[in-house]
């Protein structure tokens, strides 16, 4: 019975999948052509990616106008202890039983474009669950919401730029895009630098996912090395024995502005 | 900032920041730099349109700020607020009708004659990675004139990025993700 399939989404598009993925497959290819050309590898994605219909009214027309940065734009908001509970990073905890699905310890590290660490800041993650259903008022998915599970965890990195989150898998989850539209599993993590010009959104996902390159929001990176920055590696030294499989992922934040202009007034 | 230095590692990639944000990103008094009870509190608002005019009821902003004297403050204490410590740093999601709410205070200038001005940050569902704009108070015309980013636009670009005082004291600030008044969106040295 393949009743259910459109309930979710009587205003989707009727793109079908093969619709968007040979939109996809086009604009890859002009990128790849452009590499062949020589122009420099993409790394981050393109903000103008149609085959995301979400993104066709949403994003700027214009080239981003370069800024020098100034004064607050070369400091970060603190956070620390006073803000984030040490207990905040362990997703399993925050209820009276234990949440239904695999655990798992998702740790890395914050570093910036230089290399160095990024300490005593804030990491903030939200996922769905085992059944790829969000505790979102918005979110219509008909599977099963874990009454142990809510899915927001916090943490503040240590002095080596170290993170650690205890949580579940999420489960891959369908939305809007077009029909029969699926987002690979993915925990959506918040980040910020030393400078605010650091700040960043982005999203974690699974090595192996099969629905890879089939979603238009992972694809909207054309780089495929960019890609790949995205996606976890599964870590046996953080797999703990009889408790949890573990992952690791690093994160890179663009380069501090303020560290070498500093440097640059100092030789003056 | 021609011997801007080279990366060493390669950032990682931005993505949007979804629908489903809403139960976890929000927090109490998250935009409320101030007590509304401050003696020099100010309303920051205004709304955020898409392409064609219509209100983006899911984007989440955030400013970042200098005190009232121009200091960048260093302080813990934005996600637990306290009611008395600025730490200059705010967020909010926007309301159903694209709308958003700051109570903060004007930052001073940085440096003396230094245009003041408010960073901000915007995070949408359909926007694949974060915008950075600033937000200028419109008081001080001759810091206006002076300063470098606004020197380097047009008139119709300068006046996206330049907030309305308004008569109960308010500022505002329409927010265009696209179109013809499209907000002046910024890049900044070092991201790849
Ligand atoms: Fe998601």
């Amino acid at each position: 019975m393949s009743a259910n399939t459109n309930a979710l989404d009587p205003a989707a598009t009727t793109a079908t999948q093969e619709e968007i993925s040979a939109e996809i497959s086009s604009t890859h290819e002009d990128y790849r052509q452009q590499l062949l050309a020589g122009k420099k590898a993409e790394t981050q994605p393109r903000v103008d990616f149609a085959p995301y219909r979400s993104s066709l009214l949403r994003h700027p027309t214009k080239n981003l106008h370069h800024a020098d940065p100034e004064t607050i734009e070369l400091y970060s908001p603190a956070f620390g202890q006073r803000d984030v509970h040490a207990l905040e990073s362990d997703l399993t905890i925050q209820h009276n039983g234990e949440p239904i699905g695999e655990r798992i310890v998702v740790s890395g590290r914050v570093l910036d474009g230089d290399g160095r660490p990024v300490a005593g800041q804030l990491v903030e993650i939200w996922q769905a669950n085992a059944a790829g259903r969000y505790v979102h008022k918005r979110d219509q998915h008909p599977a099963p919401i874990d009454p142990n599970f809510t899915g927001v965890g916090r943490a503040i990195t240590g002095a080596n730029g170290e993170y650690s989150f205890t949580t579940i898998k999420p489960a891959p989850y369908p939305w809007k895009n077009h029909h029969n539209a699926w987002r690979p599993a993915h925990i959506h993590f918040s980040l910020f630098g030393t400078d605010f010009t650091q700040r960043m959104i982005t999203q974690m996902y699974f090595p192996g996912d099969p629905l890879f390159a089939l979603d238009p929001i992972y694809q909207s990176i054309t780089d495929q090395d960019a890609r790949d920055r995205l996606v976890a590696t599964y870590d046996h030294s953080i797999t703990s024995h009889e408790w949890a499989t573990g992952y690791n992922w690093d994160i890179v934040l663009t380069g501090s502005n303020r560290t070498w202009m500093e440097e640059e007034e100092g030789e003056h | 900032m021609t011997n801007t230095p080279e990366l060493k590692l390669t950032p990682t990639p931005g993505q949007t920041i979804g629908p489903f944000y809403g139960y976890a990103l929000p927090f109490e008094k998250d935009n409320e730099l101030v007590n509304h009870a401050h003696p020099n509190s100010v309303r920051l608002h205004g709304v955020v349109y898409d392409g064609n005019g219509e209100v983006i009821p899911d984007a989440l902003l955030e400013i970042w700020q200098a005190d009232e004297d121009g200091n960048v403050v260093s302080r813990e204490g934005s996600l637990v607020r306290d009611g008395y410590t600025f730490t200059g740093w705010g967020r909010t999601a926007v309301n159903n009708v694209g709308g958003y709410n700051f109570t903060t205070v004007n930052p001073g200038a940085t440096d003396q004659g230094k245009a003041p001005f408010i960073m901000l940050t915007v995070f949408a569902r359909g926007l694949l990675n974060r915008l950075f704009t600033r937000i200028y108070l419109p008081e001080d015309a001759a810091a206006l004139a002076n300063d470098p980013l606004l020197a380097s636009l047009s008139e119709a670009e300068r006046q996206t990025l330049i907030a309305t005082r308004e008569a109960d004291g308010s500022l505002r600030l329409d927010i265009r993700l696209q179109g013809e008044d499209e907000t002046v969106f910024l890049s900044y040295p070092r991201e790849s």
